[in-house]
């Protein structure tokens, strides 16, 4: 049995050990991002492995974000529309859609919707690769893994992020002049005019520049989820891979929305 | 022991409370093939990983040619780690690629070689290893025993120096278990790599290795030629060693070395009231290397485990026999003077004379031979000597052309 002074400090002792693991946790996530930004720059370019990436985070992801983006702005107008008509304002319908999806909702939606799809595989394939030893065979080749594993990934999710959420906003915009202007019977020249007025170049980059960010959120805690699969402590093999995809998309959005806080707290 | 290539010095590994290595210390010839044996979590792999890089010690060296590695620049560290290659218990094959991009992952991210360069190396490797016909597949579509082959056909593309084997013959069948074994110790003396082998497989694994190296509490145990661990008197190598030599050879039948040995012991020390002379025979199938690259080393092996077969039929009720190397079988005749072994011998290549001991099928017109040498043993001799006569005996060997 243990002693009353243990009883007493195992609070202590549990706040401590898990404020170092947290620490820990993330100076190596960072480490590991940095060595994975740093093969972009500095190490011979993989052009046939970003491309397989691209592909697969940016072109396999289309469909989703059509649709996603298509039902928000529907969404949007609707909503929206009820609220203006209760002050008489719905000629204004265009400005909240496309500022809602451009600034804040567009990059965010596009980031989770993504991660759904791609970020758990890559958690996944990278979980399966460490628990079979294929990370430690990579090494004994001499090849780096996060070169060869992250990097690849890194760099195709900071291109593809920022054209999903393009096309996220774009057909988003459509869908709010289908459903706050057309099927309301008025005139779809007025939205889009309200949405050429109110949108300025500021909104789109900044709705760019978030993108960008999400999209190496999302691919570095993913591919660091799987690479370090292994490390877990609340499951091994099969179950730790399982563990480490679902923590992947949780911590992902989690950090998606809390990037999002402080990029639009900078931007505004 | 030559050169010494790679050196482990006073290295220490803890996992938590467990002291897995606790200051080993042991040295890999050049050109050599030495094993690590020992009982199960004892640390082989941890040992094997440490001189792969994938581990770092708490304590000691790891030397590459009387150079520590962790003092290297990042560079010759690099240059370095080119030079040594790994082959993992599950072959560890990246199962996104097919087996040709597998083989050629290793050239095409270290060199600077152009396309057809690679695929020429690529191609020389699948066919040495006879797996030319896979290089389109995907891992999960081929079989355990070709995975080991392409694992090796992996480490073996960048022409390294040291091959590092982690339980290499681990999930396979006998015969195949034997054909990895053959395939090594081949390679090996073509390609001339240090070979570092952790196993189970005894007494296989005796059979090509040049040093034993046996892992125990942490420290190397022993260390030293097959020859001596077996004949070791030491109780903590004696109980390994009995707990874990199968009483049989899985391929052909045959005792196990040890109980041949003790056989011939038994004879030895008979009382003087009833002398009584015996025979050993050494056969040694020749040309079984050049049978293995033009047959495949599974057609070498299949030809060994059918000459046990019938050498089996062909012998007394008492008579026994062990296999005694790759390619060596030996008999030992109680009661059996050597005219008489020698006419067994006579009787046994008359009758196999055009035997198809190698399936048609799996080497088209191989040929090889058998030879036999024959020692006479009396009381009071010993195992050592009345072996050494048998492999010198070349006046009374016989060949037997068997194709």
């Amino acid at each position: 049995m243990d002693s009353p002074r243990a009883n007493l400090t195992a609070p202590v002792r549990s706040l401590g050990e898990g404020t170092l693991e947290f620490v820990r946790a993330w100076g190596r996530a960072s480490i590991f991002f940095a060595r994975g930004f740093w093969a972009i720059l500095a190490t011979r370019p993989q052009p046939l492995k970003f491309l397989f990436h691209l592909h697969f985070i940016g072109a396999k992801s289309l469909f989703v974000i059509l649709l996603t983006g298509l039902f928000t702005g529907m969404v949007l107008g609707l909503q929206g529309y009820y609220a203006l008509a209760q002050v008489g304002s719905e000629d204004r319908i265009g400005t909240i859609v496309s500022l809602s999806l451009i600034r804040e909702l567009g990059p965010v939606l596009a980031a989770i919707m993504v991660t759904a799809r791609a970020g758990s595989a890559m958690a996944a394939e990278i979980g399966i690769m460490r628990i079979s030893e294929q990370i430690d065979a990579l090494k004994t080749m001499n090849i780096d893994p996060v070169r060869f594993l992250f990097t690849p990934r890194l760099l195709a999710s900071i291109l593809a992020f920022p054209l999903l959420t393009a096309i996220f906003d774009m057909v988003g915009i459509l869908g709010g002049c289908l459903t706050g202007s057309v099927l309301m019977g008025d005139n779809s020249s007025k939205y889009f005019y309200a949405v050429e007025y109110s949108t300025g170049m500021d909104d789109v980059l900044g709705g760019f520049y978030k993108a960008l960010v999400f999209g190496a959120v999302v691919s570095t805690i993913c591919c660091f989820q799987g690479f370090y699969v292994h490390l877990r402590k609340d499951g091994f093999g099969a179950k730790g891979v399982s563990s480490a995809t679902t923590s992947a998309v949780v911590l992902t959005c989690v950090m998606i929305l809390v990037a999002d806080y402080i990029l639009t707290s900078f931007l505004m | 022991m030559g050169e010494p290539v790679i050196e482990l010095v006073s290295l220490t590994k803890r996992f938590g409370d467990n002291a897995v290595l606790n200051g080993v210390s042991l040295a890999f010839g050049k050109g050599e093939i030495t094993t690590i044996i020992g009982k199960s979590g004892v640390g082989k792999s941890v040992l094997l990983k440490h001189i792969a890089g994938l581990i770092r010690p708490d304590a000691g060296q790891v030397l590459f040619k009387g150079q520590d590695i962790s003092r290297l620049g990042k560079t010759a560290r690099k240059e370095l780690r080119q030079k040594v290659a790994y082959v993992f218990q599950n072959a560890a094959l990246l199962d996104s690629l097919t087996i040709f991009d597998n083989v050629a992952l290793p050239l095409v991210e270290n060199l600077r070689l152009s396309k057809k360069e690679i695929r020429e190396k690529v191609r020389a490797r699948l066919g040495q290893l006879d797996i030319s016909e896979i290089g389109d597949r995907f891992p999960s579509q081929i079989s355990g025993g070709m995975k080991k082959r392409v694992a090796l056909a992996r480490a073996l593309v960048t022409d390294p120096e040291t091959v590092l084997f982690d339980e290499p013959t681990t999930g396979l069948d006998p015969v195949r278990k034997s054909a990895v074994h053959s395939m090594i110790s081949d390679y090996q003396r073509r390609f001339g790599f240090t070979g570092i082998i952790v196993s189970h497989e005894i007494p296989d694994v005796f059979f090509i290795s040049q040093h034993i190296a046996m892992l125990h509490d942490g420290t190397i145990h022993f260390y030293g030629p097959p020859g001596e661990i077996e004949n070791s008197e030491d109780p903590v190598v004696r109980d390994f060693l009995h707990g874990i030599e199968p009483r049989q050879d899985a391929i052909t039948g045959a005792e196990s070395g040890a109980q041949i040995r003790r056989r011939f012991g038994r004879e030895a020390s008979r009382p003087e009231e009833d002398p009584s002379v015996f025979s050993i025979v050494l056969f040694t199938l020749e040309n079984m290397d050049d049978v293995s690259r033009r047959a495949g080393h599974m057609a070498s092996q299949t030809i060994v485990r059918n000459f046990a077969l019938e050498l089996k039929r062909h012998m007394g009720a008492h008579d026994t026999f062990s296999r005694y190397g790759m390619n060596k079988i030996l008999a030992l005749l109680p009661g059996t003077g050597k005219a008489r072994a020698e006419k067994l011998c006579e009787r046994l290549a008359r009758e196999m004379d055009g035997n198809p001991l190698a399936q048609d099928k799996t080497c088209p017109g191989v040929v090889f031979s058998v030879t036999a040498g024959i020692a006479e043993a009396r009381q009071g001799d010993s195992f050592g000597n009345a072996l050494r006569e048998a492999e010198s005996q070349t006046g009374t060997l016989y060949t037997f052309k068997v194709c």
